[in-house]
């Protein structure tokens, strides 16, 4: 009798066949999730290019696709209904059929687009050939799972096959991040998040509509699913007709090049800036660079959690490796996706380092990443990251700090060495009930205002942009206010002394001052790290930015205020806080993270945007640069004396150019007395753990270690046993509360 | 032959030293750690980031938590100018940040032109706009 159970002389086809018919469930592929780079040349693109290789023929068809793919993300910007979507969180862009980015609009965010390379492979992989599903002319498919390929839950990108003569020659693509999706807190970013399953909409890749027509079935399902069910609908149908332009604008490519030119064009696009990226990354030294970071929280708690580079570029290939790094956190969403870490990445290198290299993945094809499996940076199936925002962007900026200090020495530069832009998310999340009514639940466009970093010739830009969307916008605060039942009160102010000090300063950050009104329902949350330990560096001497938190005062109604006593209301955070204007008020200061909480009318909340890194030591700062600062009251006199060391008439500003020089030599003086050299320095100041005073995730000296929580809690990096769960916050008040209270029965002799 | 690493610190190829860009003072091997060459003094936090709001009425105050956050400023021996600012948790040990090989830099420089000082690098200016 033959052996049931053996296969061994069956054919792989049938193996292959019975495996993939009995799959009981398509989780996101590893194969297709952990490859970065470029899918090899289809035999079509072959012959294609073998067809079409005349460079200057094929940079004319791309010219053309490009412009189709901004003429469509301007259609996505005006026409998207989410927040996002109008101040330009958002982007459309052309994929090859087999699912590579080639093409990301001018504008727009690079993250997300170079992220639905992976459902798009899911889908060619999967629903091609699945005859319940299959991928037709016409039809558009949807996801918003991160972990099929998405920066966050929040964002939705729909995606729809690009057809010639009846054959798959391209894919479109758009992403909005839309906000709302249903989670455990309104606007899509929930921080309360303790499994996926609180994170709202989980789209794995899907079909939505089929000869262009959205399934009006699957748009209730979603519709019931969120809590902007209008949003839902509307931004659906932008997306897809976004996607249906670039369709065309493709087609009329082929019609006028053929279709040879345009696969192929599609194709060297992605292996010429591979080429290009390889002979800039010859420039840099050989060598490596190595910058570890520490966010502050969770969202839920303040620990300390680090973020650990080391970056090594060695001939035409670089390497960040970021283990070391923290475990994850099992029931927290600020892990981020590894995916997510390395799009981000992509928006490093294609917006502040090389802005003239086309838009797509090809860029990260000769890099490397490596990351503790799981840890924070690359997190389990089931760990949530709605907050990936928490560490991805500190771990962007350490990659930021990382590069310029390999490239300040190139004799050629593509643009200039930077310091370190902020990086965080100072700004107010909202939900509730509209002054018209309607039910909404996003975020506001101050994400957007992150103050730039210092250059080598001069300072940072003010509220510039965020790391993850060079070219978005502010947005117009009144017109905002007509859709929303909320003031800022205070609104692109700058805020005194939040500054990234340095011989070129930081741009910096603006406060926002705002108070819910005529809304029986409405409330806020907010989303940020950085109120204990800073966000960002400075670079070569420069300071980084100081800590933000979120300021309240209670008990008030400043709209009454402003119309009974205006006279008493104050214009900033410091005069508001440190005077206490109003009687009765209350007035406390948190960590600029807060779970949803419903505001009462008139009631202040108010938050500063942060300011970029400085570079450079503060003593070569131009006192005339200083005083300009005095009098657009950007800094103070204390700033002015204590970082930069001016003397000057307090009521004309006028240097005493003597004075400061000797002032600042003597500084210089001060310093070096002060001083230790560095092995004297080292041996007496570093410990061998961390303190126990600060609850510590993350490697100390040893990276292949880390800690979960405390000083002794160590274990081998990405072999965290148990893994990192963390107490409820409110249990954690509640246990302290009735140990007090037993505590003092016990003194009363009860017990 | 200088390299221009930081705005603060050069390479001299020919010596294989590391030197301050400001007064040209040797820091040491080039092929080991700059910071050995330089003095470090530590910073409690709010020393640099003073707090904003009123630290008797607030324990949140834009000032970072001495607890959690040490400044190290290292600056040249000669001269004082600060080459670097390092952010750390109090204890936590400072980075060897720059690490170069030095032999393929000295075979990458073979082929350039010497500088005189770093590369500042292209202007990107947006063009204007006009309707
Ligand atoms: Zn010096």
């Amino acid at each position: 009798m033959g052996n049931d159970m053996d296969i061994s002389n069956a054919s792989p086809s049938a193996a292959a066949k019975f495996l993939s018919e009995t799959n009981l469930y398509l989780a996101p592929d590893p194969e297709i999730m952990n490859n970065h780079g470029l899918e090899r040349r289809t035999a079509y693109e072959d012959q294609c290019i073998a067809k079409e290789n005349d460079p200057v023929r094929l940079e004319i068809v791309r010219e053309r696709l490009l412009a189709g793919v901004n003429e469509s993300y301007d259609m996505l910007e005006n026409m998207g209904a989410a927040p996002g979507a109008k101040w330009g969180d958002c982007v459309s862009a052309v994929y090859t059929a087999s699912g590579d980015l080639s093409l990301a609009s001018s504008g727009g965010v690079v993250i997300f687009c170079n992220l639905v390379q992976y459902p798009i492979k899911f889908i060619n992989k999967y629903w091609t050939g699945d005859t319940s599903v299959g991928v037709k002319q016409g039809d558009v498919f949807i996801v918003n799972d991160a972990r099929y390929g998405q920066a966050h839950n929040t964002d939705q990108s729909m995606m729809m096959p690009v057809f010639h003569d009846g054959a798959l020659v391209a894919w479109a693509g758009a992403t909005v991040h839309e906000g709302e999706n249903g989670a455990i807190e309104p606007g899509g970013m929930p921080s309360l998040a303790e499994q996926i399953w609180d994170e709202g909409l989980k789209m794995s890749p899907f079909k939505v509509a089929e000869n262009y027509q959205l399934r009006r079935d699957l748009v209730t399902f979603l519709q019931n699913s969120v809590r902007e069910p209008k949003l839902q609908y509307s931004d659906m149908k932008v997306k897809m007709y976004v996607c249906r332009r670039i369709e065309t604008r493709i087609h009329e490519a082929i019609a006028e090049y053929g279709v040879e030119a345009v696969v192929a064009s599609l194709r060297m696009n992605l292996e010429d800036t591979d080429a290009e990226v390889r002979r800039r990354l010859q420039e840099w030294p050989d060598g490596t660079v190595r910058h570890a970071w520490w966010t502050d929280g969770t969202l839920r708690e303040n620990v300390q959690i680090k973020i650990n580079l080391e970056m090594t570029k060695k001939g035409d290939e670089l390497i960040l490796d970021y283990r070391g790094s923290s475990p994850e956190f099992t029931n927290r969403s600020n892990n981020s996706l590894d995916v997510t870490v390395k799009g981000m990445l992509a928006q490093l290198f294609l917006t502040f380092l090389w802005p003239d290299i086309p838009r797509n993945q090809g860029v990260l094809a000769p890099m490397t990443f490596i990351f503790d499996n799981p840890s924070v940076l690359k997190p389990g199936f089931g760990t949530p990251s709605a907050q990936s925002m928490m560490t991805v962007f500190t771990a962007w900026s350490a990659a930021q700090v990382a590069v310029m200090k390999f490239i300040y020495s190139n004799p050629h530069k593509y643009t200039r060495v930077v310091a370190p832009w902020f990086n965080m998310i100072n700004t107010f999340l909202f939900g509730g009930l509209t002054q018209h009514g309607e039910m909404v639940g996003n975020v506001c466009a101050d994400i957007n205002g992150m103050g730039g970093g210092a250059l080598a010739d001069r300072d940072g830009q003010h509220g510039c942009a965020p790391i993850f969307a060079t070219m978005s916008d502010l947005g117009e605060q009144e017109f905002i206010e007509e859709e929303v039942p909320f003031i800022q009160i205070v609104s692109k102010k700058m805020m005194t002394d939040n500054q990234g000090f340095g011989a070129h300063r930081g741009g910096m950050g603006y406060q926002m001052i705002l108070a819910m009104r005529d809304s029986p329902a409405f409330g806020f949350m907010l989303t940020a790290m950085g109120a204990k330990f800073p966000n960002v560096p400075g670079l070569f001497g420069g300071y980084g930015c100081p800590t933000y938190p979120l300021a309240r005062i209670q008990n008030i109604d400043v709209f009454d205020i402003l119309k009974t006593n205006p006279g008493s209301f104050r214009y900033s955070i410091e005069e508001l806080m440190n005077e206490r204007p109003f009687a009765d008020a209350v007035y406390s200061t948190h960590p600029m993270f807060l779970g949803y909480t419903l505001a009462q009318r008139g009631e202040l909340y108010m938050i500063a945007q942060g300011t970029g890194g400085g570079f450079g030591d503060p003593l070569d700062r131009k006192p005339e640069d200083v005083m300009r600062d005095m009098d657009e009251k950007l800094i103070s006199h204390d700033v002015a004396w204590r970082i930069y060391r001016v003397v000057y008439d307090k009521t004309t500003l006028r240097v005493d150019s003597e004075a400061t020089k000797a002032a600042r030599d003597e500084a210089r003086r001060e310093r070096i007395a002060r001083s230790k050299p560095y092995k004297d320095f080292v041996a007496d100041w570093v410990k061998s753990k961390p303190s126990a005073k600060v609850p510590y995730y993350g490697s100390w000296d040893d990276r292949t270690m880390v800690h979960a929580g405390s000083p002794d809690k160590l274990h081998p990096a990405a072999q965290v046993n148990p893994p990192v769960v963390m107490a409820n916050p409110l249990q954690v008040k509640i246990d302290k509360l009735q140990a007090e209270l037993a505590a003092l029965h016990g003194a009363k002799g009860r017990a | 032959m200088k390299v221009f690493v930081t705005a603060a610190l050069n390479i001299d190829l020919t010596h294989e030293v590391w030197e301050c860009s400001n007064c040209n003072h040797n820091l040491g091997p080039a092929r080991g750690n700059y910071k050995t060459g330089l003095l470090v003094q530590e910073r409690l936090p709010q020393d640099i980031h003073a707090p904003i709001l009123d630290q008797e009425k607030y324990d949140f105050t834009f000032a970072p938590d001495a607890d959690w956050c040490r400044i190290l400023e290292y600056c040249c021996p000669n001269c004082g100018h600060l080459a670097e600012v390092e952010y750390l948790p109090p204890g936590h040990p400072p980075a060897f940040d720059i690490e170069l090989d030095i032999d393929a830099l000295k075979a990458q420089w073979a082929e350039r032109e010497p500088l005189t000082a770093a590369v500042l690098g292209p202007d990107v200016t947006p063009l204007t706009h006009t309707h």
